[in-house]
């Protein structure tokens, strides 16, 4: 067994997903057959080879695509608290998360 | 005997409205002033109020929308200017990308009353060449599928065998295509998710290059993998959509500088006995046997049409779909957590911020989606991060080491879309590697940022559509649009 039903506990804490306990158990045993699935990759040497983050060509890098730092207009705090949730303008409004 | 009730779906195939809309035509018909936008865009939805019922495929029309673009475009017409280069064209727009005041649902329960404030990037550029968007459409949520049956929404049916998926996650941008429910749609692509689409509903479909097209706007599944593109009826319209939307855009800063070549003008070039690599990874076992023979007439057409064949090796293809679902969940899970429940979507209110988050979370992902949190979180997390996360990535170099070496020996790749055709709805959904072994041939590419173009080649038994794939070198979408449209023109759908 690759992972364990305290894995997917923990996992989905940090994640801070609520699982049921039959959701747990069900991706519990179809994740351990993916990751039982993905142990293939040990088949393969990777030590001399370096990881790949992102396809982009040397032309594309960073530097050679930041634009310039201008300020442009951004009217849409309206808009965005509109459809929050629980607005109160200029605020989201969230649950206590500091005690006095 | 009675005759049994004829259903809806034999009407139409008994009466075929005018589906054969192409993006010339309307631009002609318009031009000619044979039919006006408005009136065009009421036969689209004449058709999508009579067939979207059965189908599923439009989760929101857009109607006012689409009447004051439509109102311009007429304006144009009268004025006798010149038509921008999609006037008045009918199209539909997946429901990852955002629309501005138009409900962008991604597919899942926790965006079901989202409202984006802003358009993305190739939405805005569609309408500024004149495009008139019909609505939104069907998909797997967050674009994590390979048969539009994770979509919250229910799922899409397959217009050319109802009983069948449309395929995913861009299922339902396919199906309205197939079924003239529009004239093309844009779709996006993590790991096969325009080309797997386009292929079991039997029209061209492509993803271009990784920062061909600018993500802005595009809700995010997988960062480094995510594109979008363009699906239509011909080649020719994939190739015209495709020019309006790719090129730099100060807003995606992974979008290319590179220019955009005129592709409509490429495509009528001859082709100069290009050689195109067979890679025999791509022919091992798990590939339907009709799937099979449809591939090889197919690649027979392009010999008939001058190429030259030649084999080639990928040896590292077998390990493609381990590497994609660690990169594409590390990437969701680390994207999808924008979604607690304080700025936008869903809320699950609770006296705690922490039961809120998790309570919002819980109610609002569906199954698959939540699979790949917690599958991409597990591989990101303190103990795994080296064993599978940057494994996945080291692996993923070798990948594109294989795309490297093959196009020094070649000047296009051919491999079929799916292994498999268009399958029953429900037949795959209760074993998810097995839905994700399905995506064999298409990760590979999307792992190497490479453009690639699924392209109608056959029907099994004159039914079930058969897709063969064309892999080009970065930014060479114009090659292999070429070399589509020279196979749809010498009758690749008919192989």
């Amino acid at each position: 067994m690759k992972i364990s039903r305290e894995d997917v506990l923990r996992v989905a804490e940090l994640a801070y997903l609520d699982l049921s306990d039959t959701e747990l158990e069900t991706y519990r045993a179809q994740i351990d057959e993916i990751l039982e699935y993905i142990g293939k990759l040990n088949e393969l040497d990777t030590s001399k080879v370096e990881p790949m983050a992102q396809v982009l060509a040397e032309d594309q890098a960073a530097d050679a695509t930041l634009r310039e730092d201008l300020l442009v207009p951004c009217d849409v705090a309206e808009d965005v608290l509109r459809h929050a949730p629980d607005p109160e303008p200029p605020y989201f409004r969230v649950p206590k998360v500091i005690e006095r | 005997m009675l005759r049994p009730l004829r259903q809806r779906s034999d009407l139409y195939r008994e009466k075929p409205l005018a589906t054969a809309w192409t993006i010339e035509g309307v631009k002609e018909a318009l031009a000619a002033k044979k039919i006006s936008a408005r009136e065009l865009l009421a036969d689209f939805y004449r058709r999508i109020e009579a067939r979207n019922p059965e189908l599923n495929a439009y989760l929101a029309l857009t109607p006012e929308r689409a009447r004051r673009q439509a109102e311009r475009i007429d304006a144009l017409v009268a004025a006798g200017g010149p038509l921008p280069p999609l006037a008045g064209v009918p199209m539909a727009i997946k429901d990852v990308i955002s629309t501005r005041g138009t409900k962008t649902t991604c597919g899942s329960k926790i965006l079901e009353n989202y409202i984006p404030p802003y358009d993305a990037t190739a939405v805005e550029r569609l309408e500024a060449a004149g495009a008139v968007l019909l609505g939104k459409t069907n998909c797997d949520e967050f674009a994590m599928g390979s048969s539009n049956e994770n979509s919250a929404y229910g799922p899409v049916k397959n217009p050319l065998a109802p009983d069948r998926v449309p395929g995913g996650s861009s299922g339902g941008s396919a199906a309205v295509v197939a079924a003239g429910l529009a004239v093309a749609s844009l779709g996006t692509d993590t790991g096969g998710s325009i080309r797997q689409p386009g292929s079991f509903c039997g029209i061209p479909a492509m993803m271009g290059s990784y920062g061909r097209v600018s993500r802005y706007g595009l809700i995010a599944f997988a960062s480094s993998l995510d594109r979008i593109g363009p699906l239509a009826s011909k080649v020719r319209d994939v190739a015209s959509v495709l020019e309006v939307i790719a090129g730099r855009d100060p807003l995606d800063s992974t979008s290319t500088t590179a220019p955009v070549p005129d592709y409509g003008a490429e495509l009528g070039k001859p082709l100069k006995r290009p050689r195109l690599g067979v890679p025999k990874e791509y022919f091992a076992e798990g590939m339907d046997a009709n799937v099979r023979k449809k591939i090889e007439a197919g690649i027979a057409l392009f010999r008939k049409l001058g190429c030259e064949l030649v084999d080639i090796r990928m040896p590292h293809t077998d390990f493609a779909i381990a590497t994609y679902y660690i990169i594409a969940t590390a990437e969701a899970s680390s994207n999808l957590a924008r979604y607690d429940g304080v700025r936008y979507g869903l809320r699950v209110p609770d006296d705690s911020l922490l039961a809120m988050y998790r309570k919002t979370r819980g109610a609002g992902f569906g199954p698959e989606v939540k699979r790949r949190i917690v599958l991409g979180t597990y591989v990101l997390s303190a103990g795994y991060y080296d064993a599978y996360y940057l494994k996945g990535q080291k692996v993923r170099t070798l990948i594109a080491e294989d795309f490297r070496d093959a196009f020094s020996k070649a000047d296009a790749i051919l491999t079929p879309t799916s292994p498999v055709p268009p399958f029953q709805l429900g037949e795959r959904t209760s074993d998810p590697l097995q839905m994700y072994l399905a995506d064999i041939y298409t990760v590979t590419g999307s792992l190497a940022g490479v453009p690639g173009i699924s392209v109608p080649c056959g029907k099994i038994d004159g039914q079930l559509p058969v897709g063969l794939q064309i892999f080009g070198p970065p930014f060479g979408e114009a090659r292999i649009l070429q070399l589509a449209h020279a196979f749809e023109q010498a009758g690749g759908a008919e192989v």
